[in-house]
């Protein structure tokens, strides 16, 4: 066939020079429809790394706990939706989500509010202490959670806030703010300095300008500043855990429930797994576009 | 870019400094306070070094040093070259790109400890698909019993989860290459490896050195991941850093000792985060320079 064609082209041609050249390129593009093949097949080989222990987790939630222990089967063999309609329906569980959702949701609120200007400052201005400052902000990305632990819990408690929604979403500022100033830094950064000084020239005053003009020129860093505040917020376990009792408690403390001395309660477990991946899976679709351009943090 | 000098911009800075204060400060002098006194009911005394002494001696500190150090270069060694060849594989657009793109990202988004839950169910010899299988295969796979067992699955573990940040900064990263350079690379004919080394892999190297601080710092605070999925064991195999210091802390109420570890802890990070920001400022500086030299 590809042959057929060939000559037909060499027929068609005068000038043999053209016939080699696009000989040339369909052997190269040959070479490249090969190597397209090669790729997708290893890119395939690591996607399913990735999702089957997600499919099993799935596969897990839709057994029953005696088909789980009983019999081992790629698929549910009888299935059911009980752990989702446990979960779903009672108060005591999906508290839990509605919990978790909260304090993520302050923590991203109140981490943006605070890094916007923070970040600007350290874009634009040299200051007594820019450099000192900035640094120790990176430090705190870097604290260990596990080595504040036990002051946190004492802190909070004797503020009175031990077991509030407000008390995680402070805690998990430790480390999400700076991210936030360090991600965001990088975008306005990226933004040239002639665009605030045209802004004043045309009679902006600093807040006008940041809110109108400023702020929507970095939407696709805010976007991604806002999904790493989410991820490390959201997937943060020890703080969470620590600093709430039963009216505040994430789902992450309330999964623990599912082991007792009885054994464990494989079915729920996974169940309530399979739902903590669901707000993230919406996240990620809501900021697709901007993660190509955006992950590289304003820094190529 | 040339910064103009204001202090003022100090007002921009403040209410984020106030609290970043409140949850960094105050716990961390609590933190300092406890390492130098010995607390014993409502009365306390001033020890001095005493705790940082003996925690330097603790031979569960040294061992769950030593562990760390090993876990953390090895996940670096395989993540950071894994990433970037999954970034150089992944489809540059249409809606392959995105639906690739939101595979990819998912592990990302799993609480820590689900991700534990996930791969204790996936690595049971009884129930999971990966225990069950190596099983099959005739070898006598254990991560209870057996501490080879539980550190490979913890790296693989590691691998599942973060991988991914790798490989989407290098993706993200590799998008902001001009398509002139490929041609510039084509009409050349330089062949696949010289264009990754002189066009790809300089052009990384910004996203990479925020990937590899980014996975270090994690990696040294990894705590609800292997302590859901071996709990630490077998013995203390797969105990790191992190958990060593909750279980003092918590377990066995061990203020002083547990705050000497704490900060301890916290000045190693602190040396390290001090390494790559020197590299990471250094390299602005030279790019900088490089900018003006061309203009």
């Amino acid at each position: 066939m590809s042959q057929s064609t060939i000559t037909n082209t060499q027929a068609r041609s005068e000038a043999p020079e053209v016939t080699s050249s696009s000989g040339l390129t369909r052997a190269v593009s040959r070479q490249k429809g090969e190597s397209v093949g090669r790729n997708r097949f290893l890119l395939s080989i690591y996607l399913l790394f990735t999702l089957l222990p997600i499919y099993w987790l799935i596969n897990m939630s839709l057994k029953s706990n005696r088909e789980i222990l009983s019999v081992f089967s790629l698929w549910p063999q009888a299935l059911t939706f009980d752990s989702y309609i446990k979960i779903l329906t009672d108060p005591s569980w999906y508290m839990g989500y509605v919990n978790s959702l909260t304090y993520v949701a302050m923590n991203m609120t109140i981490s943006i509010l605070v890094a916007l200007p923070a970040a600007y400052a350290f874009s634009r201005f040299k200051f007594i202490g820019d450099k000192h400052l900035f640094f120790w902000l990176l430090t705190n990305l870097m604290a260990p959670p596990a080595v504040f632990l036990l002051p946190y819990f004492q802190l909070y408690y004797t503020v009175g806030l031990f077991d509030t929604h407000i008390a995680v979403a402070l805690a998990h500022c430790l480390f999400n703010i700076p991210l936030a100033v360090w991600i965001l830094e990088g975008f306005m950064s990226s933004v040239p300095k002639e665009v605030d000084e045209t802004a004043y020239i045309d009679g902006y005053s600093f807040p006008a300008f940041f809110i109108k003009i400023f702020i929507p020129m970095i939407r696709s860093g805010i976007g991604v500043t806002l999904f790493f505040l989410f991820m490390f917020s959201w997937v943060e376990l020890l703080l969470a855990r620590t600093l709430t009792a039963t009216n505040a408690q994430p789902i992450g403390a309330i999964m623990t429930r599912t082991s007792t001395a009885s054994g464990v309660d494989w079915s729920t477990l996974a169940a309530a797994g399979v739902l903590t991946i669901v707000p993230g899976i919406l996240v990620v679709y809501f900021v697709r576009n901007h993660i190509a351009k955006g992950f590289a943090l304003g820094r190529t | 870019m040339n910064k103009v000098e204001n202090n003022k911009a100090w007002f921009l800075v403040l209410p984020m400094l106030v609290l970043v204060a409140f949850s960094a400060i105050i716990p961390l002098m609590t933190v300092v306070n406890y390492s130098v006194q010995d607390i014993l009911g409502r009365s306390a005394f001033f020890v001095g070094s005493e705790w940082f002494v003996q925690t330097l001696n603790d031979s569960r500190l040294q061992s769950a040093l030593m562990r760390q150090f090993a876990f953390s270069f090895t996940i670096l060694a395989i993540q950071v070259p894994l990433g970037i060849a999954i970034a150089l594989l992944m489809p540059k657009k249409g809606w392959q790109a995105s639906a690739v793109l939101i595979l990819i990202t998912l592990p990302l988004l799993v609480p820590w400890n689900v991700v534990g839950s996930m791969w204790q169910i996936f690595t049971r010899g009884d129930i999971g698909l990966m225990g069950y299988g190596i099983r099959q295969l005739g070898y006598p796979y254990n991560i209870t019993r057996n501490a080879t067992d539980a550190w490979v699955t913890i790296i693989i573990m590691d691998v599942w989860h973060w991988t991914p940040l790798i490989a989407l900064l290098c993706y993200s990263g590799l998008r902001a290459i001009p398509e002139a350079y490929y041609q510039a690379a084509r009409i050349d004919r330089a062949s696949k490896w010289a264009v990754f080394r002189y066009i790809q892999l300089p052009k990384l190297t910004n996203v990479l050195v925020i990937g590899v601080l980014l996975r270090f710092m994690h990696s040294f605070m990894i705590y609800a991941e292997p302590f859901v999925l071996t709990g630490g064991g077998p013995g203390s195999s797969t105990t790191f850093l992190s958990q060593t210091l909750a279980t003092m802390a918590i377990g066995q109420q061990d203020l002083g000792p547990s705050a000497a570890f704490s900060i301890i802890y916290f000045l190693i990070i602190l040396a390290v985060s001090y390494v790559f920001y020197v590299t990471i400022m250094n390299m602005q500086k030279d790019k900088a320079e490089n900018n003006a030299g061309g203009a």
